[in-house]
């Protein structure tokens, strides 16, 4: 099995294994089967076409959190220029779950925040697995509240499992900190752009998700609990993931369908991990889009919009008289 | 099942099995914190704090609301506000049953209730969480029944206090359920703004979305004593950091002594001690005009206030 392939790729992960050794056999022999070669990718192609094409909700939840795909740090080197991170909440820690920094789009001057998971093991617990703890968000919150003062725009980019269930994280007030953010986004006095990148997981992902714009990547994923957790407790069972998935309608098309989103980004065939470039190009022009259209709205305006789209989440009836 | 048990004919057997340990219904409580068998009349007389060991049992939304308000002048906001099914949500069961069942069950339509009322004679909006009613749990019609209250204590100027008993988001509406963590902090910000105090009572349990939100972010934030409060559950913590958890964790004296609360207040003291905080922040507060505060005002409060000037 190719750990680089989910299980449900497997079949494409034979084909491109037989292409690969097509093309050592080619090499080595200076012979020429490119034309079998030509057939054998089409024939690769069409199938990660037909696989993908019908993906179930639970596929798309695996590949949202595939190991290869693109993290916040990939997308700050192929979207913006001139990065300057910034470390650090002032009052404890500094927490490498979440990435902040100055930069620029298109030359425009930006404050990004965005989970950051590890590639390898060394690098995962380092990053503990994209799961912020107090500190992150309160850097978070510190550099959103300087955006705000130098009148920057802010882009948030959400990839999490959800904030870290620790006890330091709850020693230190994770709920406040959570809370805090959530709070102070809605009135920051500068435009915020939220983009779920890979998984979105409940509070954690919220905790840096509000804002006058909401994008999602065609294969992530945004829930208010994993498929696991939420499996876990109404079915008492972790199998039924699958079934709490589509249950939970988290896809970037089902939440759209929900009426969140203002924009659901495609990814390259395969999904974003195979094709950095592609993907980071496809977010770079919608985030250039959005800010081109919020950063000469008048504050007031853009706040008074951030409040009634945030006032509108919920449905429900109203039946007086009863 | 003993042997002279199994000589009886059925139809004489009792099934004392599955009845033993528990009291009979309606006249004896037994404490969950000394197991101490309690009348249910000196109970609800100490407002559900065990008179042997001061244990805070849990409450309803309604019982709450009762003990804290005066009886005049009460009237409910946002009641009509029913929850709705939006996702077709189905587990082991229908959410639709699940919700007929909870209002059968609370005699309530939903997790959260709000009134304006009075305590001690001075005019405040309280919102009270059911924790019987699916755990409390906060889905679109509890994060709008609260943003009716706050806009209510918005107009009128009057404090807004929150009791909390929840588990946390509310599942089967998923991401409409997560939102309204967003939408009730975003409500809090006008009364922020409008510089009208907000007092957060938090009971046993207040956890995950509730308390990551609305919860923790009242101007004063207070706590039933040894009230479970915190973001992720002790049992999901245990299976993450692998170690035994500190004695008392999660507790409410645990979260006084890490700062996150600014009290812990026995049930009995509740009125007099929001009473009088209420009155130190109202004193010299200075009114906002109105027309400098925008909000989203149900039609109801317009009219309401019409009627009061």
């Amino acid at each position: 099995m190719d750990l680089k392939f989910l299980d449900f790729e497997q079949p494409i992960a034979e084909l491109e294994a037989k292409i690969t050794e097509l093309r050592n056999v080619e090499f080595d022999n200076k012979i020429n089967i490119s034309d079998a070669l030509k057939q054998l990718e089409e024939r690769s192609q069409a199938l990660t076409e037909s696989i993908f094409s019908n993906l179930s909700d639970w596929q798309i939840s695996q590949l949202s959190r595939h190991p290869g795909r693109p993290y916040t740090l990939d997308y700050v080197e192929h979207i913006f220029t001139d990065f300057h991170e910034l470390h650090g909440d002032r009052a404890y820690a500094d927490d490498p779950a979440i990435v902040c920094g100055l930069a620029r789009l298109d030359g425009l001057p930006v404050m990004i925040i965005g989970h950051q998971k590890g590639r390898d093991t060394k690098e995962k617990i380092y990053r503990n697995f994209g799961m912020p703890r107090p500190e992150g968000y309160r850097k978070a919150l510190r550099v959103m509240k300087m955006a705000e003062r130098f009148k920057i725009p802010v882009i948030c980019l959400i990839d999490t499992p959800g904030a870290y269930p620790g006890i330091g994280a709850e020693e230190r007030g994770q709920s406040e900190a959570i809370a805090r953010n959530l709070f102070e986004m809605a009135k920051l006095k500068t435009p915020v752009i939220c983009t779920i990148i890979g998984e979105g997981g409940s509070g954690g992902a919220l905790a840096i998700g509000v804002g006058d714009r909401l994008i999602m990547l065609e294969y992530s994923t945004y829930s208010v609990i994993s498929p696991e957790g939420c499996a876990s407790i109404l079915w008492k069972s972790a199998d039924k993931s699958q079934l709490a998935a589509e249950a939970m309608g988290i896809t970037s098309d089902r939440v759209r369908e929900q009426g969140f989103l203002d924009e659901v980004v495609r990814e390259p065939l395969g999904g974003g991990h195979r094709n950095f470039k592609i993907i980071a190009l496809n977010l770079k022009e919608a985030l250039s889009r959005h800010l081109a259209e919020l950063k000469d709205q008048d504050v007031d305006v853009l706040l008074e919009t951030r409040y009634q789209r945030i006032m509108s989440f919920g449905v429900y009836i109203e039946e007086a008289g009863k | 099942m003993s042997w002279f048990e199994k000589l009886l004919p059925t139809t004489i057997r009792t099934e004392r099995s599955s009845k033993r340990g528990t009291v009979p219904e309606g006249l004896w409580t037994k404490c969950p914190g000394c197991n101490a068998i309690l009348y249910n009349t000196e109970l609800e007389r100490n407002l559900s704090v065990c008179p042997k060991c001061e244990h805070h049992m849990r409450i309803s939304a309604r019982t709450r609301l009762d003990m804290f308000l005066d009886e005049e002048g009460r009237e409910e906001i946002g009641k009509h506000i029913k929850p709705v099914d939006p996702l077709k949500f189905k587990d082991t069961k229908k959410y639709k049953d699940r919700i007929v069942q909870a209002q059968k069950q609370t005699k309530e339509n939903d997790a959260l209730i709000v009134m304006k009322g009075q305590l001690k004679g001075n005019d405040i909006v309280v919102a009270a969480f059911d924790f019987k009613f699916m755990g409390g749990s906060m889905g679109s019609v509890v994060g709008e029944r609260f943003v009716r209250g706050v806009n209510k204590s918005v107009e009128l100027g009057i404090p807004f206090i929150v009791f909390t008993s929840s588990g946390g988001a509310r599942m089967q509406e998923s991401l409409f359920s997560l939102f309204q963590m967003a939408k009730t902090s975003a409500a809090l910000t006008k009364l922020s703004e409008a510089g009208i105090p907000y007092i957060s009572f938090m009971t046993d349990p207040t956890m995950g979305g509730v308390s990551a939100s609305l919860a923790m972010l009242g101007d004063i934030n207070i706590a039933e004593p040894n009230a479970l409060i915190g973001f992720a559950g002790p049992r999901v913590i245990e299976q993450t950091v692998r170690e035994k958890l500190p004695e008392g964790f999660q507790r409410s004296e645990f979260l006084q002594e890490h700062g996150a609360i600014d009290m812990i207040v026995d049930r009995r003291e509740m009125c007099n001690k929001v009473s009088s905080i209420l009155t130190l922040l109202m004193a010299n507060r200075v009114k906002t005009p109105a027309s400098n505060i925008t909000l989203l005002m149900p039609i109801e409060a317009v009219e309401n206030a019409s009627d009061q000037e």
